[in-house]
């Protein structure tokens, strides 16, 4: 048929998005490889020269950039291991029969619609603040003195916050996985006597891999860029106790004017999202093969 | 016995499910009861009942303008989220209708450009908003928050429109309707859901982006993301106020986002998860 007018209708519209975002890929990361290689600061802006691998080597031997990709790394893995750990343990027990799932599963499922300033926040004055804080009146109840949990605990108090954002949304995504399992295969292991713990490690847990899979890889693409969250609770102190790789940038980039040092961060920051990114991609790529 | 068995079973997994919920939404609960709250009762320990006063909402109005930003995240939320649909929708159509060998390779590399981190691009994009002006304007920041979405906008709409069948469009075609009856008469009302999905999601991931409506806003164009951000010092807003900011600013994002937590799951997932 008019296959040949199809195909470059086809195209005509496609080319808005694919053109808009060819130009948003290109144009401002090849502006930051460009800068990482300048010696450019805002605070002089008319002395631009060429730095070669200057600011690489300054933004490596900076005593903040191991710690702050540490902290990225503390993040990444502690926010991960709890919503994942929790996400399972609570999908399993929303899939029960219960008495008002519809609403549980709204309470459950808010805290991911809470904008990240608003929710470090909360945390920080109505939760975790040492003196007016609940968990201050906790402890008080009990008799013991009261966490500073910001000064004492910064980059945990951090990894709180952000898990408590994201909980719901590996719980929501496990709940979704666990409800398209075959109930007839959850029975047959029933009558073959399997227990309640080997029906969940034998056919539950293979059955949420995929899903574990992707939960892990969406999150890590976002909590890589933790930012609003450490900006109002710590603003990356105390020093650079929970200052991550984007913070860091940020700092380096706004409050110390160096494009140069900064654009190199930024390319470290590209390459550690493109290695998680692979993965992810081959992921999903996977489905659509289906 | 097996019923009984259920029935005990079913009253345990309801408190436990109860208790984990309450938990979790706990922030969400004492933060509203604080802003119902006079500032000394705030800080004056742990308490669920409040006196019930609505004067924090209304000092925050008075105070710190409140429907300025409030007004700037409707703009930037809906208006971005409108731009990305018109420019997304014919994409993901073509896609989902005449697919070619490549067209799998163009959606994953839309989607790798959302893997790219927001600070790799914080430098020539603010000097870039500096040079042209567009800092702290909202032409400026519904483009970006559209561009960021773009990869979502595309992607979702695509797994929905992959689902309306072709034959259907072939049946219409033998009954004699042309193109334009085709679009408005079969394909649009089988579109309108997934449409309509998309759009709510997406407002929903705009109004809380706290990245750039952060960096590149100061006062004109600042949303509530950067309005709340300004009070991470305590200075001049105190508990009972705060909470009562905190509580408008996602109290409507909260009430869509408990609309949208089917499509949420999908969209978030690429279609990986349904």
């Amino acid at each position: 048929m008019a296959t040949q007018n199809t195909r470059a209708l086809a195209r005509f519209m496609m080319a808005p998005s694919v053109i808009l975002l060819l130009v948003w890929m290109i144009v401002p990361l090849s502006m930051t490889l460009w800068f990482s290689f300048q010696n450019y600061n805002l605070l002089n802006p008319g002395n631009v020269s060429f730095a070669g691998l200057f600011n690489y080597q300054y933004f490596y031997s900076d005593p903040a950039f191991f710690q702050s990709i540490w902290n990225t790394l503390v993040i990444v893995g502690g926010v991960l291991l709890i919503t994942v750990i929790g996400g399972i343990g609570i999908a399993l027990l929303l899939d029960q029969p219960i008495f008002g799932q519809g609403i549980v599963r709204i309470l459950v499922i808010s805290p991911f619609f809470v904008m990240p300033p608003v929710a470090a926040l909360v945390w920080k004055n109505m939760i975790m603040h040492p003196s007016y804080g609940v968990f201050a009146d906790i402890s008080r109840l009990f008799g013991f003195r009261p966490v500073d949990w910001f000064a004492q605990y910064p980059l945990l108090s951090i990894v709180i916050i952000v898990a408590w954002q994201w909980l719901p949304f590996a719980t929501l995504i496990l709940l979704t996985a666990l409800q398209s399992l075959d109930s007839e295969q959850k029975e047959a292991a029933e009558m073959d006597g399997a227990s309640a713990f080997s029906r969940f490690i034998y056919l539950t847990l293979p059955h949420l891999a995929r899903a574990i899979t992707v939960v892990i890889l969406i999150q890590t693409i976002f909590l890589l860029g933790v930012y609003a969250e450490i900006l109002v609770t710590t603003n990356g102190g105390p020093g650079y106790a929970s200052t991550n790789l984007a913070f860091l940038i940020y700092r380096t980039a706004l409050l110390g004017y160096d494009v140069g040092g900064a654009s190199a961060g930024g390319i470290i920051a590209v390459i550690l999202a493109n290695i998680v990114a692979i993965f992810l991609m081959r992921a999903v790529g996977k489905n659509l093969d289906r | 016995m097996a019923r009984v068995v259920t029935r005990q079973h079913k009253v345990i997994a309801t408190i436990a499910a109860w208790l984990v919920a309450f938990l979790i939404f706990f922030p969400i609960l004492y933060t509203i009861i604080t802003s119902l709250k006079t500032e000394p009762e705030a800080i004056a320990g742990f308490s669920l009942i409040p006196s019930g006063t609505f004067e924090n909402y209304i000092t925050v109005q008075t105070r710190n303008d409140y429907i300025r930003p409030f007004m700037n995240s409707v703009i930037l939320a809906v208006g971005s989220t409108i731009l990305a649909l018109i420019i997304a929708i014919p994409a993901a159509w073509a896609m989902a209708f005449s697919p070619t060998k490549r067209t799998k390779d163009v959606l994953m590399w839309m989607l790798s450009t959302k893997m790219m981190p927001a600070v790799a691009v914080l430098v020539p994009i603010y000097l870039m908003f500096r040079d042209f002006g567009l800092l702290d304007t909202h032409i400026g920041l519904t483009v970006m928050l559209t561009l960021i979405n773009l990869p979502i906008v595309v992607w979702m709409l695509y797994t929905y429109f992959r689902e309306i069948p072709g034959e259907i469009l072939e049946a219409a075609r033998m009954d004699g309707a042309g193109l334009w009856q085709e679009i408005v008469y079969v394909l649009t009302p089988m579109a309108v859901p997934g449409i309509a999905s998309t759009l709510l999601l997406n407002i929903i991931l705009a109004w809380n982006e706290s990245f750039w409506t952060i960096r590149l806003t100061t006062t004109t164009a600042a949303p509530l993301t950067a309005f709340i951000a300004s009070f991470s010092s305590p200075q001049g807003l105190f508990w009972a106020k705060l909470s009562a900011a905190s509580t408008m600013a996602i109290a409507p994002i909260l009430i869509l986002g408990w609309f949208s937590q089917k499509q949420l799951v999908r969209g978030l997932t690429f279609g990986a998860v349904k």
